[in-house]
């Protein structure tokens, strides 16, 4: 099969493209520290936020936007984007008879249905609409077995003292330049708090949608799992088809401590501009866990499909001993997509454990990037790290590059790393179409097969529809 | 029903501007076993992609019609649709797609082609395993990726299970007796033979007389330059495997035009 005939395979509508029209309560675009104040004052944040996010302000404005990623763009302009948008309501909803149709709505179409008894059972969803959680289901049923699970505008308002201890422990403002950022202006985004020895019966999930136009999403989302407690978390993300870039810089910190496990599932499919590289999402984001107990466990498995550019590095300090970090990965850009993606693993603790395995998948002009850091410290005896990268060319005008880097300062460790690069054969494809097989489906069915060792990594229903969206980002490139 | 299968007239095929196949006609009627042998670089694995619809082949004159239709105006998987099946020399690993999902989903597409209901992992189970047996294949290969670290006899066995399973009309088979062990050999040539069937011709292309033993062929033709020099019926294989090509094809050369 020729270029010429793959171009096509990568050009099915993107489905979430719509947009809600709703009247929204808007902040005038910039940045300044009254906006902060704002921000913290409407969400009647305690003191000790509102400093920490001013502080984080002061921090930001000394940075400058880093440009070390392979991403090629313009310079954003920072005080062009609204950094508040919420729906108008009257007062604080208490129930789902008080959110606007229109939200349920879109979310319906989206096909998140906020109405728990159409939920399947075994999903609780945070529902994050532009810069506010517009609801939260099974909170109470949760509530029952101790775990927490809200908005993070609640959790500051009925949680500080958690929010205190934690906040910023895993990713502090200092970090970089959009997690200062972020920690500025976050405006809402998810809280999950799994008490000691609890098993948390249902899939934790957040939602997040962005709406108003020329609006930044800047969310954050804490998980904190005390000891020997288990949580399995769902993150997806759709924005409508817009020509202007907008920008997310969400920050997600994730606290295991001694013998807990969670785990993090992401499909992104932010809108990821159209076939000549106009509009699209900046998805610059910040995530990290921390393996804080002994035996701990944090595993990242994140589908990227879509942003125009993707700046995401999941990943995982492993301070406990015996801790355990997980990164499984597939990326793809098509037309001019650009993704730079990849992991850090911090080996602190003795005999730790991580593993990597990163998929990347290029088609049309996109580029793909995976950047990676294993670092085995001094103390780390017998740490173990296995890499896994491959990346599949679809036609000759994409790219893909893999940019490792292993630092070991303790001879007692393991670390190995393994990376293909392929493309999809005109031998494959022969096959499959003297088999029946149309060169569509050919190719839906290589790339699939490609990425199933981090498809059986995501939750059930999750690996179907990581699936479907491959299906539909893939539909096209054969003419 | 059509009498004639496949009818391939005055068949000229270039590659990269070389010609391969000159002047080639060749008539498979229903029913019938056609081999095909000759020496290396005869053009009988180009004659078998062609037939399938290898895009680089191109064909310079003459016609092939396949069911008394223009069998060069379909697509590869529209002539997989209609009935024609190649038993590949080299077959592809695809990774992470198992053997099973990939029977799966080629019996479907073309059960979807004929209209007829697709089958579900069951059903089609259930074939597979009593067609594996036949072709003593160990069914744990169904759940690897499709050809990924499959010895030459799996992979060839594998190409005749999932000839069994899709029932072709017209099945080519290029040397699929390469690389096979005598037990080997035997079990493939019965999944052949399994399959013959008064609607259904075949084209098997070798370049041993041994295959030969285990499936009668009606007809033996030999191929050179491109061309049938010679066709004879089955008693043609043991003759050539004694005396070797060369009576032939030094015959050839002299009444060529130089």
């Amino acid at each position: 099969m020729s270029t010429e005939q793959l171009k096509n395979i990568f050009s099915k509508d993107y489905a979430a493209g719509f947009i809600t029209d709703i009247e929204s309560d808007t902040l005038p675009p910039g940045l300044s520290e009254d906006i902060i104040r704002f921000i913290s004052n409407k969400k009647q944040e305690p003191e000790f936020l509102l400093e920490w996010r001013l502080k984080a302000y002061k921090h930001w404005q000394t940075l400058r936007e880093p440009h070390w990623s392979k991403a090629q763009y313009s310079p954003i302009d920072y005080q062009k984007i609204i950094y508040y948008s919420a729906p108008k309501t009257d007062g604080k909803p208490t129930s789902l008879k008080d959110i606007d149709p229109k939200l349920l709505a879109t979310y319906d179409k989206l096909g998140i249905p906020l109405y728990e008894q159409e939920r399947l059972s075994g999903i609780a969803i945070d529902a994050v609409f532009d810069s506010v959680s517009v609801a939260t289901t099974f909170k109470a049923k949760l509530a029952e077995m101790g775990i927490i699970f809200c908005s993070f505008s609640e959790a500051a308002q009925n949680h500080p003292e958690l929010i205190k201890q934690y906040l910023g422990t895993v990713v502090s403002y200092t970090d970089n330049f959009y997690a200062a950022l972020n920690a500025a202006v976050f405006t809402d985004g998810s809280f999950c708090y799994i008490p000691k020895g609890v098993r948390c019966p249902m899939e934790l999930s957040t939602y997040f949608r962005i709406n108003a136009a020329n609006t930044g999403q800047f969310e954050r989302t804490l998980i904190i799992a005390e000891p020997d407690s288990y949580v399995s978390y769902l993150e997806g993300c759709t924005a409508p088809r817009r020509d202007e870039n907008q920008l997310h810089a969400a920050v997600v910190e994730l606290i295991a401590l001694d013998n807990a496990y969670i785990k993090y599932s992401t499909v992104q499919n932010w809108y990821p501009g159209d076939e000549t590289g106009k509009g699209g999402i900046y998805n610059f984001v910040t995530k990290r866990g921390l393996c804080k107990g002994k035996k701990s466990k944090i595993s990242w498995t994140q589908i990227e499909t879509g942003s125009a550019i993707t700046w995401k590095y999941p990943s995982v300090i492993l301070q406990g001993d015996d801790s355990i970090g997980e990164f499984y990965s597939v990326a793809l850009t098509n037309n001019f997509q650009q993704a730079d993606t990849g992991t850090k693993m911090i080996h602190i603790g003795k005999n730790t454990k991580s593993t990597i395995l990163a998929k990347g998948i290029s088609a049309g002009k996109g580029q793909n990037t995976y950047r990676g850091l294993v670092q085995i410290h001094k103390k780390a005896d017998l740490a173990r790290n296995y890499t896994q990268c491959d990346s599949l060319l679809l036609g000759g005008t994409c790219g893909a590059h893999t940019l490792p880097v292993i630092e070991t300062h303790n001879p007692t460790a393991k670390v190995e790393h393994e990376a293909t690069t392929s493309k999809i054969s005109e031998e494959q494809l022969f096959y499959c179409q003297q088999r029946g097989i149309a060169p569509e489906d050919a190719i839906t069915m290589i790339v699939n097969g490609f990425c199933k060792a981090v498809f059986k990594e995501l939750p059930m229903e999750f690996a179907v529809e990581a699936q479907k969206l491959l299906e539909i980002s893939l539909e096209g490139s054969v003419g | 029903m059509h009498n004639t299968i496949l009818d391939i007239k005055n068949l000229s095929v270039s590659i990269d501007n070389k010609h391969i196949i000159n002047n080639l006609d060749l008539e498979i009627k229903a029913g019938a076993i056609h081999a095909i042998m000759g020496p290396n670089g005869a053009g009988k694995s180009t004659l078998a992609h062609f037939l399938t619809g290898r895009p680089e082949y191109i064909r310079e004159a003459g016609s092939v019609s396949y069911l008394g239709a223009d069998l060069l105006a379909l697509t590869p998987e529209e002539r997989a649709w209609q009935g024609i099946y190649l038993s590949f020399q080299y077959p592809v690993a695809i990774q992470g797609v198992s053997n099973i999902q990939f029977l799966k989903t080629s019996l479907n597409a073309i059960r979807k082609k004929r209209n007829l209901p697709p089958l579900d992992a069951v059903d089609i189970l259930q074939q597979v395993k009593n067609n594996m047996r036949n072709l003593q294949m160990d069914e744990a290969l169904l759940y690897r990726s499709i050809n990924e670290g499959f010895s030459g006899g799996e992979k060839k066995r594998n190409e005749i299970l999932q000839m069994s399973l899709l029932e072709p009309t017209l099945a080519i088979l290029d040397e699929t007796d390469s690389g096979l062990d005598i037990d080997a050999l035997k079990a493939v040539a019965d999944g052949v033979n399994a399959l013959r069937a008064p609607t259904r011709a075949l084209l098997i292309i070798t370049h041993y007389q041994r295959l030969l033993d285990y499936i009668e062929p009606d007809y033996i033709h030999v191929l050179h330059n491109g061309r049938i020099i010679h066709s004879g019926d089955k008693s043609l294989g043991p003759t050539l495997e004694q005396k070797g090509y060369g009576w032939l094809t030094e015959a050839t050369q002299e009444i060529l035009p130089s």
